[in-house]
């Protein structure tokens, strides 16, 4: 035993001497440090502009969300529930979104939801074109899926060291680290819509003179439409989960009261809050996943389902 | 073995400025990346299974045919023969390895895609063998599919489609959507949409192949009626053999990715080009194919005896033992002018019968020149 130790050890010496000693220090982190700060000087206008805009975004869409007093809200919420998936879900809606506004914290749940929408909203406005491309060039494709398992894998709080260094602290670098962070289920199930289409419809769209384009938009996106919205679903539940995260680094919402609550020990508090975003995050995954049902090509293949 | 059967045109079809619908010049599709070297070594005659090493994928080789307009031009093979291949060549689906596509005079290869689209707009529709309905959309938006994607304005479109859905008998259907339909219904869906196209030429990929036989039957009926009424150019693709007779003026038969006989039902019957098309036929009704003009003897004299029974030349072997049983006169058969063409006594017809239910042994001598005569053995 210890002989082999030593072996073992005078081997880890001997590597030491002709290889990690030699080398310098592992440079991938801090190249990626050095492009950050370029980007940081070179390009601080077009971050301000950025910043600039979803604040006004997210804050605009708060405003909105609180405007009305909380049980008008509820109601509201409760009827586009009901409207949407049926009286059971409604009354759901109803009873849950109550308990989140006899908590302090309907401001802040609000807000959070404001922050979500406006991350997806953005994820997905880069992430369909992205999978478009990506169902119709090979190369894009191929390029897209590290890059994606790159963004889908790197935990998320690393999002959030570049994102204070191009947005300082407050609600922007998190809306930005939670675009990042959510948007790669929505360019996968894109493209995976996109490429899953009847090979034979394209072909009779093609057959009689369609162009690409004609192709895309009345053939190809409409038959994905129900992959394309599972995506959407799921690009709107990692945000909801990112949203806590981004709290952080100083967003305001329900992730700013579970990280005081974290640093105070305040259990109770911490579980109300968390006890909000879980029904935002079931009210916000029914609602999208009803909306995906709606889709005409959803209700088609459904009728013909019963059959 | 390999030789391709080469018959003039059918004479029944009527052929405006004599130019083709579409002309096929030793098309070769070989998918892979060593296809041009495959293509030299395929044109020397060898058979595709001994350049699979090139790892080249020989779809179809050196096929050569015309198809004349108003015919219905049957492609008839096994799956993997390179039927599907070879029919998507002739609207620009795929583009040939080498050898030349045209459609009415206009060559598709090499044509760039706007003027491609624009031939598939104006001369050449299609019909799938899943049907290829848009789910989302009615029958109607499904029939007027060609028409929006060729820019018609909206009045036109209704027109046609209208017309088009009644045709198919689709009346009263508009608006349910393809789920709602039964398979037959949705090919008649299809058969529309081409229809509603406008093209004088319709290409129908194993069109019916996925309907049960009896849907099958009732919707090869309306194509043949429509087809009476439409005189459009068919080019048929389907594995069925029974189905080919009943539809083709002329039938391509492919093996291997290669067309190894073309010709008329009653051609490629009494004269099978090889022993694969030989044993393909084997099981065809021969009485339900031949017609009268295929086993009648010569008339003794020119006139129609008035006395004796009359059938058209054109009646099939199956329908002559009635009138045959009823009279002990040979039957009196005529042409479409009323001229007597030729006769037949009992005797030939019984002859006739061991003949065409007997083995057919290939006829590899077979000449370009039979005009409908059984050979008598």
């Amino acid at each position: 035993m210890s002989r082999s130790d030593g072996i073992l050890a005078s081997m880890s010496d001997w590597f030491d001497d002709v290889l990690w000693d030699k080398l310098p220090a592992m440079p991938l982190g801090a190249w990626f440090a050095d492009i950050v700060n370029w980007c940081k000087v070179e390009l601080r206008s077009l971050f301000r502009s950025l910043s600039d805009g979803i604040e006004a975004l997210v804050e605009g869409l708060t405003d909105v969300l609180t405007f009305l007093p909380s049980v008008v809200m509820v109601l509201l919420f409760a009827g586009l529930a009901l409207w949407l998936k049926g009286w059971k879900f409604g009354l759901t809606t109803l009873l849950t979104f109550l308990l989140v506004a006899w908590t302090p914290f309907w401001e802040q749940s609000m807000m959070t939801l404001a922050l979500v929408l406006v991350a997806s909203a953005l994820a997905l406005a880069l992430a369909i074109p992205i999978g478009v491309l990506a169902s119709e060039n090979p190369w894009v494709s191929k390029v897209a899926k590290p890059v994606l398992d790159l963004m889908q894998t790197m935990p998320a709080f690393v999002y959030l060291i570049p994102a204070i260094s191009f947005f300082s602290v407050g609600v922007v670098p998190g809306v930005v680290a939670t675009v990042v962070f959510c948007m790669p289920p929505g360019v996968r199930l894109t493209e995976l819509g996109l490429r899953q289409v009847d090979k034979e419809v394209v072909e009779a769209g093609e057959s009689f003179g369609a162009s690409p384009a004609t192709i895309l938009g009345r053939i190809k996106l409409p038959l994905a439409l129900p992959t394309i919205m599972a995506g959407v679903n799921q690009v709107i539940m990692l945000a909801l989960s990112m949203v806590v995260i981004a709290g952080m680094v100083g967003g305001d919402g329900l992730g700013k009261v579970i990280m005081s609550a974290l640093n105070n020990v305040d259990l109770a508090r911490g579980f109300n809050a968390g006890l909000a975003v879980v029904i935002i995050a079931i009210f916000l995954d029914r609602i999208s996943h009803a909306i995906g049902s709606r889709t005409k090509v959803a209700r088609a293949q459904s009728a013909m389902a019963r059959d | 073995m390999t030789e391709v059967e080469k018959v003039s045109n059918n004479p029944d079809v009527a052929d405006g400025d004599g130019q083709p619908a579409i002309t096929v010049e030793s098309v070769y599709k070989i998918f892979g990346r060593r296809a041009a070297r495959a293509v030299d070594a395929l044109s020397d005659g060898q058979h595709r299974d001994t350049i699979k090493n090139m790892d080249v994928t020989a779809a179809v080789i050196d096929a050569d045919f015309e198809v004349q307009p108003g015919e219905i031009f049957v492609v008839m093979g096994l799956s993997g023969s390179g039927k599907s291949t070879l029919i998507r060549m002739l609207n620009g689906l795929l583009e040939p390895t080498s050898g030349t596509v045209s459609v009415d005079g206009v060559v598709l290869n090499n044509l760039p895609a706007k003027q491609l689209r624009q031939v598939r707009r104006d001369k050449i529709s299609m019909v799938f063998q899943h049907f290829a309905l848009l789910p989302h959309r009615t029958v109607f938006d499904n029939v007027a599919f060609g028409l929006e994607v060729a820019g018609h304005p909206a009045a036109a479109r209704k027109e046609k489609a209208t017309e088009a859905i009644e045709m198919v008998g689709l009346t009263g259907w508009e608006d349910k959507l393809p789920s709602q339909l039964s398979g037959g219904m949705r090919q008649r869906v299809g058969l529309a949409r081409a229809l509603a196209a406008g093209t004088d030429i319709m290409l129908m990929d194993e069109a019916f192949s996925a309907l049960d036989p009896l849907i099958r039957r009732e919707i090869q009926d309306q194509l043949l009626v429509l087809q009476k009424q439409l005189q459009k150019t068919i080019v048929f693709i389907t594995h069925d053999l029974n189905e080919a007779m009943r539809l083709g003026d002329r039938i391509a038969v492919m093996r291997d990715g290669r067309i190894v006989q073309i010709g008329t039902a009653e051609e490629i019957l009494t004269q099978p080009a090889n022993d694969y098309v030989a044993e393909f036929i084997a099981d065809v009704d021969r009485t339900r194919v031949l017609t009268a003009a295929s086993v009648m003897d010569p008339p003794p004299t020119g006139k129609v005896d008035k006395s004796g029974l009359v059938v058209d030349e054109d009646t099939p072997v199956a329908d002559l033992f009635g009138p045959v049983s009823e009279s002990n006169l040979p039957l009196q058969v005529t042409n479409a002018d009323g001229r007597l063409v030729g006769v037949i006594p009992r005797l030939t017809l019984l002859n006739a019968l061991s003949q065409v239910n007997g083995e057919v042994e290939p006829d590899e001598s077979a000449d370009s020149s039979h005009d409908g005569e059984v050979t008598t053995a």
